[in-house]
């Protein structure tokens, strides 16, 4: 691992923290990075922004299998409204039909409008802050939600191994894991953030991310807070199982401290009310307070529209798309904008054909977003044809992986080959 | 020197918390009235119980417990209905046929979950502990994934078969192995044909299952190994050996030459010394000590030594667990308190020492999920990691927030739990000290908690802190007060070991 990418670089570490380095062995891990956060300022980077290594990579997974021809509309394209002759969305100038609406314009050129719904992205857009990837998937693809999630969040087609965010840290930290390098908001972490060394924490909200003990008696409190603040009790080996327990205690207490104070100090910026709109709240708050999370990930259910979509399918990209418009703002009144990036995806699309129930069925490639003012905005790469089918499915243009391995390479600063096992052709999505 | 290893403990050594000690690692933890019955027995005796489990009466799983028949493949009728539909590419047919399958993966979900409540049940139920103990090291040792196989009952199958063979003997199991549909998909087996060979299930048996990676294998062996086991696949719930599929030309592995299968490439492995110390270090690592970093000169000595008796009772594990949990060095300081209990440990021993009521089963099993354990969907073919990567300052909430559960039944807000107002009686853990009177005394009655919970003697400054803790609300120990105290014990961070 080069030093140049490692979150808090350990010779600076070592050049300026010779008094914390022999605090390390009694300080918990949770002080020892704000303390290494003060290195990063001796060193003469306040905050340490525009650096690599304090970038931060924001991942919004949609699960069930977003309809992707009817997120970013093909309205050019004929073939689409004759797959689609009831959910198919019209074209900006075209009529609407019932409540929906009609494509808001991407890209006259090519024929691309978003679903009227995504006003949010269609904004970010507009700013330049949005590029859209079109026909990503994966080679053989597997329509099954658990195995093409699993292939998505390992990398690997097989669907096998440790997650690709958990290889990315096991890659960078030494063998030793970055306490909070990543925070997974939902209710159990992803096995993309899985590493053989780096796992992940999650909590569903701030609230608790606490013990809950001490609602049942508030006399409680006290004994649990000095049990569970004590550290490292005096006769314990430092070495000892006992010993890393009393410090990851220690580390829970403040994390805890921190993170429900960041999370309930309110947000510079107005936020629209959804469950997703609440993660990327929290995960704001968390970047406000400088957490030392290199990557966050939020999730949205509800893309497995095979009946009656266009309602249900439209409520969840709107909630989806006011979010991170909502985010993105945030983080602009933060001044942090140029520090994050966030990647939109879902494990696969969905076919082509409408099916009889005025909803789509399990299909391959769609559309991916990635976000920020970093970002080279514009849609990238060419639309799938719709006549040249796989049995009645899209054949990809680009795999995900080239998305990831870009990212990996251009964002985080870190060796796409070797955390993804391989090479694979990449679409270049982030700004000089 | 091996053979000293493994020497016993005296009699008279095997006391109160010897017993105690016992029953977390070769369990899931027991009563302070199973542990004192287990201490006037004596070692032998009591290895016996818990080893030797047979003669303890339990209920024998059915081989229908759970449907066959949802995700069973098509029958020929129905193939031809979908073939037609596929050949002639009808988008109605097609997609009804979809759904139906959707339909069956729901019903299967459904299934396995039920599949997780039934299992968490009866390891807090069952007379035989250690058989569900072992049914869980193999279930991370061969680990087996829902999520890829999607089909409960042929998880259901497997885990039955950890079961019967879970004292058992390890070199049978591993020939059964092979041939177990849940294993065979899983790696792929199914799909390996002399004509298109899949190396998957070959590399794992041997870097994975028998003799560690790097342990004495060649790429070339692994090569021989997946023509050795082509064929080897399955047709609805059983082992299939396709003959037409099995590569029968002479292999080399590992120096030995023949016509091996699966069986003859199996015993090459079997053979080699490096399979029993594999073995022996998981088990190590299983029931004894799992603290990281490399092995000291004493605990290799002793894992060379369960490696010689398991060659010596050619895989049998009846003996060498009966060596293990009789050795004085599984007794010593070292070995107390030197396991980070896994999910599972954590909830069932809470379950099974405290008595607290079992609440809600759906609930156990979410928790465990949310502490990174969420048996038949381990992460990957190398099961658990265990040890320090069950801890991080996530998990540590959900640890101590799942014991306020059971000791309480309380909701905690926003967990998927259900509330439970079932009370819970927690006197029966001082029984022992009562005065004539009925009360206990307030200090050695705390004393005892800590020491029971924690499996070990408590710090002076954590007994300091619950004494005055008790102290403040009063001078009698009563049900309320023990509850209390057990909500701050199982929040130390040390009762995450056993």
């Amino acid at each position: 691992m080069s030093e140049n990418n490692f979150p808090y670089s350990r010779r600076l570490f070592m050049r300026h923290g010779v008094a914390l380095a022999s605090m390390a062995t009694t300080i918990p891990q949770f002080i020892q990075n704000s303390a290494l956060g003060m290195v990063a300022q001796l060193a003469g980077n306040p905050g340490g922004a525009g650096l690599p290594q304090d970038r931060i990579l924001v991942v919004v997974q949609l699960g069930g299998g977003n309809d992707g021809l009817n997120t970013v509309i093909p309205f050019g394209m004929n073939e689409y409204y004759n797959a689609r002759p009831t959910i198919g969305i019209p074209a900006p100038n075209g009529t609407a039909k019932g409540q929906t609406g009609v494509a808001l314009m991407l890209d006259q050129k090519r024929g691309l409008g978003l679903n009227p719904s995504l006003k949010g992205l269609k904004g970010l857009y507009d700013d330049g802050k949005l590029a859209v990837l079109q026909g990503v998937g994966y080679p053989n693809p597997n329509r099954s939600h658990f195995t093409s999630m699993d292939i998505w969040q390992t990398a690997n087609t097989g669907a096998k191994g440790n997650g690709w965010i958990g290889r990315y840290f096991d890659n960078t930290c030494n063998g030793t894991p970055i306490p909070e390098g990543s925070i997974s908001i939902g209710r159990t972490a992803p096995l993309a953030l899985n590493g053989q060394i780096q796992k992940p924490i999650s909590f569903e909200s701030a609230e608790l991310f606490r013990w809950l003990g001490k609602d049942l008696h508030k006399s409680l409190d006290d004994p649990y807070q000095q049990i569970n603040r004590a550290g490292i009790l005096p006769e314990t080996a430092e070495t000892s199982q006992a010993a890393f327990l009393m410090r990851t205690a220690l580390d829970a207490q403040l994390g805890s401290d921190r993170i429900r104070a960041a999370v309930g100090k309110p947000s510079l910026t107005t936020w629209p009310q959804s469950e997703i709109a609440n993660q990327l709240r929290i995960v704001s708050a968390l970047i406000r307070d400088g957490m030392p999370t290199r990557v966050y990930y939020v999730s949205q259910g509800g893309y497995d529209t095979h009946g009656g979509q266009l309602a249900s399918h439209g409520r969840a990209l709107q909630q989806v798309g006011d979010a991170l418009a909502a985010f993105q703002k945030e983080l602009a009144a933060q001044h942090a904008e140029d520090r994050v990036i966030s990647m939109v995806f879902s494990e696969f699309g969905r076919r082509v054909k409408q099916n009889a129930s005025g909803g789509t069925d399990h299909g391959t490639a769609a559309p991916m977003f990635v976000i920020g003012s970093k970002v080279k905005a514009g849609v990238h790469g060419e639309h799938p044809s719709l006549t040249d089918l796989d049995s009645g499915d899209l054949k990809f243009k680009q795999d995900f992986r080239g998305v990831y391995a870009n990212i990996l390479d251009e964002w985080l600063k870190a060796p796409s080959a070797k955390i993804l096992g391989g090479t694979f052709a990449k679409t270049s999505i982030i700004k000089a | 020197m091996f053979e000293d290893a493994l020497k016993p403990l005296p009699e008279k050594a095997f006391d109160y918390d010897a017993a105690v000690h016992l029953l977390n690692r070769a369990g899931f933890g027991g009563t302070p009235a199973q542990a004192r019955v287990l201490a006037d027995i004596g070692l032998n005796k009591a290895v016996d119980q818990l080893v030797k489990y047979e003669s303890q009466p339990s209920e024998a799983v059915k081989a229908d417990l759970f449907d066959n028949g949802i995700m069973a493949p098509p029958t020929n009728e129905q193939r031809i209905t979908n073939q037609k539909a596929r050949q002639s590419n009808d988008e109605e047919a097609l997609a009804a046929l979809q759904r139906e399958r959707q339909r069956k993966q729901g019903l299967d979900r459904k299934q396995i979950a039920e599949l997780q409540k039934w299992w968490m049940q009866r390891m807090i139920e069952t007379p035989r502990p250690l058989e569900e103990k072992m049914t869980l090291f193999y279930h991370g040792h061969f680990a087996t994934g829902y999520r890829t196989i999607e089909d409960s009952f042929h998880m259901f199958q497997q885990n039955q078969l950890f079961r019967k063979f879970a004292t058992g003997n390890f070199a049978q199991l591993a020939h059964r192995i092979i041939r177990d549909p849940a294993m065979l998909k899983y790696l792929d087996n199914d799909e390996n044909q002399k004509s298109k060979p899949n190396e998957n299930l070959a590399r794992e048996l041997m870097e994975l299952f028998t003799l560690g990676e790097g342990h004495g294998y060649t790429e070339a062996d692994i090569k021989a190994g997946a023509l050795a086991l082509t064929g080897y696949t399955f047709q609805d719930d059983t082992f299939y050996f396709n003959t037409n599929n099995h590569d029968t030309s002479t292999k080399n592995i590992m120096g030995k030459s023949g016509q091996f299968d699966g069986d003859g490439f199996l015993d090459v492995i079997l053979a080699r010394n490096e399979c029993a110390e594999f073995i022996a270090g998981k088990l190590f690592k299983f029931f004894v000590n799992d603290v990281p970093g490399e092995p000291s000169k004493e605990q290799k000595a002793f894992i060379l030594a369960m490696a010689n008796k398991l060659r010596a009772s050619k895989y049998e594990l009846k003996p060498l667990l009966d060596a293990v949990f009789s050795s004085a060095y599984f007794y010593s300081a070292a070995n107390r308190g030197a396991i980070i209990k896994s999910p599972i440990q954590l909830t069932v021993q809470a379950v099974r020492s405290l008595r607290t009521p079992v609440r809600e089963l759906s609930a156990l099993a979410s928790a465990t999920d949310l502490m990174g354990q969420n048996v038949f969907f381990p992460p990957n073919v190398k099961g658990w990691d265990g040890g320090r990567s069950w801890i991080n300052t996530s998990t540590m909430f959900i640890r101590q927030n799942v014991l306020v559960y059971l000791l309480t039944g309380r909701k905690p807000d926003m967990y998927e739990w259900q509330a439970s107002d079932i009370p819970f009686n927690a006197t029966h853990l001082v029984d022992h000290l009562r005065q004539p009177d009925g009360s206990v005394d307030m200090a050695s009655g705390i004393e005892y908690l800590l020491r029971f919970t924690l499996a070990q003697s408590p710090s002076p400054l954590r007994l300091q802190q619950v004494m005055a803790f008790a102290k403040s609300r009063g001078e009698r120990l009563d049900n309320d007060r023990i509850i209390a105290v057990l909500a701050l014990t199982t929040a130390m961070p040390e009762y995450q070991l056993c």
